[in-house]
């Protein structure tokens, strides 16, 4: 909690104002933006894969994180425009599971958008997922920036309607993240032509951020930190001056930059996952830009989760890392560097032994 | 804590292969020797990666494998090592039981347990190539 309270240290010599007694991660960022009326923050959470064991019950591990960002967010100040939710609400795509997450997030007191994961897709395409949340691929504009978010999560046709005898093995096999008997996600056709579509009506000088829940990138295929079409998708975006990709499904920190491009992904809630290059038999592309987050310590529960809430800068992203029983972490956009740099850790030299991973 | 009874079947079969095929002589091995064996090894890496990967093996639904994608981070080549959390030099069986006992809230297996011996020969065998660095934290 380092940056924290290092803000906080700075709150209290700014202002006249004692900070109340709080020690819950409370964004001070108005303080550094305070100059641009068009900059403003969101929330975002993901991941929190709610897991039903019988009836009423759910893994409480994975509860307790989803509850806690809900709260943290809740405590913002200043309030953030929106909240952003990177999908994996559910861990097996059911209605329980699906109703039992709505519920905690519906304790955030700000509008909520949502962005749709393989666990919640691949029971029953979507459907229930649409009536508790909307559509499964759309756009808005906010303050001068245009959002779009995606359903980044399909798959080829086959694999989609022909592979399985039930819905439930359908998810079942797409939700074992090393399973090799899942299928690459991909945008798909369908969301690419209503891109283009989209992208058409907006000004190359416009911002753009795009939400999906797989990396617009190829970093490693064998656990789907991947997406099929990702060139297609980096080459419609490739006319706009600031374009930011936001992504979850990775349970890690990653970032990188290709062309205009800026990558990020998100925390998860409910638990981390590995970096690939500890899977001693993957051939994997990890962005050499990213400094890995600090290995997890298993004894916590929490550590290597979190959530975070974004600055939208000069139309470019600055994310904040919330990690629960760690130390926070900020990956600002470099106007220098024009790549996504962390604030502390990027340089060689700077890093510290957890950020070792093998 | 229930053994598979296949296991001990195959387990027989080696024994009597052994007496048979090599009697009183010492032990000049063959190609179908290794295959043999090695099939023996793989099968045990298959039930270690069906329970990896399975919801019933905890009492939650929870599998290792949610964490522990290929066994990723679980780090056989560095034990025994020094846990601090538990205190003390730990080989990775006990490391296995205290997660099943948290993220899986379950019961530790014993550590001759097939099912415990087929985990680590999963964990381990996806782990090849990789150099032992015991005490590695």
């Amino acid at each position: 909690m380092n940056t924290i309270n290092r803000s906080r240290r700075n709150f209290i010599k700014n202002t006249s104002t004692l900070a109340l007694g709080s020690t819950l991660p409370i964004s001070l960022v108005e303080l550094a933006f305070a100059d641009s009326s068009q900059n403003f923050t969101f929330a975002y959470i993901s991941d929190s894969h709610i897991q039903q064991i019988k009836g009423t019950y759910f893994v409480r591990n994975w509860d307790r994180g989803l509850i806690r960002a809900v709260a943290d967010t809740n405590l913002l100040t200043p309030k953030p425009d929106f909240v952003m939710f990177g999908g994996d609400l559910a861990q097996l795509g059911s209605p329980a599971e699906l109703d039992h997450g709505a519920e905690i997030l519906s304790a955030l007191k700000h509008d909520v958008k949502y962005v749709m994961g393989e666990h919640d897709y691949y029971l029953d395409l979507g459907a229930y997922w649409e009536k508790l949340f909307g559509p499964q691929y759309y756009s808005f504009d906010h303050k001068g920036v245009h959002f779009i978010v995606l359903n980044s999560i399909r798959t080829y046709d086959d694999w989609t309607y022909k592979r399985w005898p039930t819905n439930e093995q359908r998810m079942l096999e797409m939700a074992g993240l090393d399973n090799p008997n899942g299928s690459p996600f991909m945008v798909g056709e369908e969301q690419r032509k209503w891109l283009k579509e989209d992208l058409a009506k907006v000004a190359k000088t416009t911002p753009v951020v795009v939400f999906s829940h797989s990396p617009l990138q190829k970093i490693y295929k064998g656990w789907n930190f991947w997406t099929e079409d990702a060139e297609q998708i980096q080459a419609l975006l490739k006319p706009f001056n600031k374009v930011s990709v936001i992504y979850g499904h990775v349970h890690q920190i990653q970032y990188n930059q290709i062309g205009n491009i800026s990558f990020n992904s998100v925390m998860a809630t409910a638990w981390p996952w590995p970096y690939p290059a500890s899977y001693a038999q993957a051939e994997q592309y990890l962005p050499k830009l990213t400094v890995p987050m600090n290995r997890a310590d298993p004894f916590f529960e929490r550590d290597a989760t979190g959530w975070q809430f974004i600055n939208m800068a000069d139309g470019n992203v600055d994310l904040n890392f919330t990690l629960y029983d760690n130390t926070d972490r900020i990956v600002r956009f470099s106007k220098i560097d024009k790549t996504p740099v962390d604030t502390q850790y990027q340089a060689e030299d700077a890093r510290i032994p957890p950020q070792t991973h093998y | 804590m229930s053994s598979l009874p296949y296991k001990k079947t195959a387990l027989g079969m080696v024994f009597v292969a052994l007496l048979v095929t090599h009697g009183v002589q010492a032990d000049e091995f063959t190609e179908d020797d290794l295959q043999r064996w090695q099939q023996q090894f793989m099968a045990s890496v298959q039930q270690g990666r069906d329970l990896w990967t399975s919801p019933t093996l905890g009492s939650n639904g929870v599998a290792c494998a949610q964490c522990h994608p290929n066994a990723a981070n679980t780090h056989p080549e560095t034990y025994p090592k020094f846990q601090k959390q538990i205190g003390k030099v730990v080989p990775l069986w006990e490391m296995i039981n205290w997660c099943l006992r948290n993220p899986l809230e379950s019961q530790p297996l014993a550590a001759d347990d097939p099912k415990m011996i087929a985990l680590q020969a999963y964990v381990t065998h996806e782990r090849r190539g990789v150099k032992l660095e015991p005490g590695k934290h």
